[in-house]
């Protein structure tokens, strides 16, 4: 399985997407924005980090960078993009994903570990697993999901919602609620459900001697999806 | 010719920067305030001199890149 990371200036979690890829046997390769092409690719990622200094908005100049161009094209076939965090702000600028990423409600930059629920599992991305809530770790200062009420429709009709932030035996609440998402939207998927966009860093999670294994879990499953 | 836009979040999205502003001013003591809505101001000084060709690209420029409809509205103030 091949992958490419996205690194855009101010990306700061592509690394550690890459040594999470390669870990559970993508080969992986690093791609710079300024590129126009990507490289033969079953999973494309756009990773975390702070691209542009987060100016104007947060993923707004990335979304229009050269290489999203063939990001874009590769998406709009069926190509596999996932978005984490900044990556997740990106794709919603770039009008792969629906809504928007506004401030958190509090004002605060989150830093913590939270639980989020698979709320789909008919997708390549979390089909099979064994798991349904996931410990995952979230590091963001605009994680507020926002969309309008006709979007809103739509995406629970088409079942966009990918995860929602839980308490750890899944239930959905407002205790549960980091940052005032909409419905406690952690990520969504597009209608077609190739494309993945969620705040939380599952590439944070591979290692119990860091912080956990949901990420393993998440990572294992993914690429036997994929194969 | 320069053009000059505002940018305002929707009225029915969430200004919590606005809230902790205008909350700010009423404990500095500025009385009778209804509402403080943060915004962003651009000044775009673009080589086109007919004012409608260069507010058509500027208003293009707000679609496409300056403004996120989803949350913002955006309106041209000024062109000189």
């Amino acid at each position: 399985m091949h992958s490419s990371v996205i690194t855009f200036p101010g990306s700061n979690c592509d690394r550690d997407m890459d040594v999470a890829l390669k870990k559970f046997g993508f080969k992986n390769k690093m791609v710079w924005h300024d590129d126009v092409e990507l490289p033969k690719s079953d999973l494309v990622v756009l990773p975390g980090g702070f691209s542009y200094g987060d100016y104007l908005r947060c993923g707004s100049m990335a979304s229009k960078s050269k290489i999203m161009k063939s990001v874009l094209n590769f998406a709009q076939g069926g190509g596999k993009v996932m978005g984490i965090c900044n990556g997740f702000q990106i794709l919603v600028e770039s009008g792969l994903l629906p809504g928007v990423l506004l401030r958190n409600k509090y004002l605060e930059f989150i830093c913590k570990n939270v639980f989020v629920k698979a709320n789909n599992k008919d997708n390549s991305y979390f089909k099979d697993d064994k798991k349904d809530v996931y410990e995952f770790h979230i590091a963001h200062n605009e994680g507020n999901y926002f969309c309008s009420n006709e979007q809103i429709r739509e995406i629970n009709d088409n079942s966009q919602i990918a995860l929602f932030y839980s308490d750890e035996n899944g239930i959905v609440n407002e205790q549960s609620n980091p940052n005032g998402s909409l419905q406690n939207i952690a990520g969504i998927f597009n209608k077609q459900k190739n494309v993945l966009g969620m705040m939380p860093h599952p590439e944070r999670m591979i290692d119990p001697a860091l912080s956990g294994e949901d990420g393993s879990i998440f990572f294992e499953n993914l690429i036997n999806n994929l194969k | 010719m320069k053009i000059s836009v505002v940018i305002t979040l929707k009225k029915d999205v969430l200004d919590p920067q606005g809230k902790v502003i205008h909350q700010t001013l009423d404990g500095m003591g500025f009385e009778g305030i209804n509402e403080v809505r943060q915004g962003k101001f651009f000044e775009i000084d673009t080589k086109e001199n007919d004012q409608k060709k260069a507010e058509a690209k500027v208003e293009d420029m707000c679609k496409k890149l300056l403004a996120n409809l989803v949350i913002e509205d955006f309106k041209i103030i000024g062109s000189q």
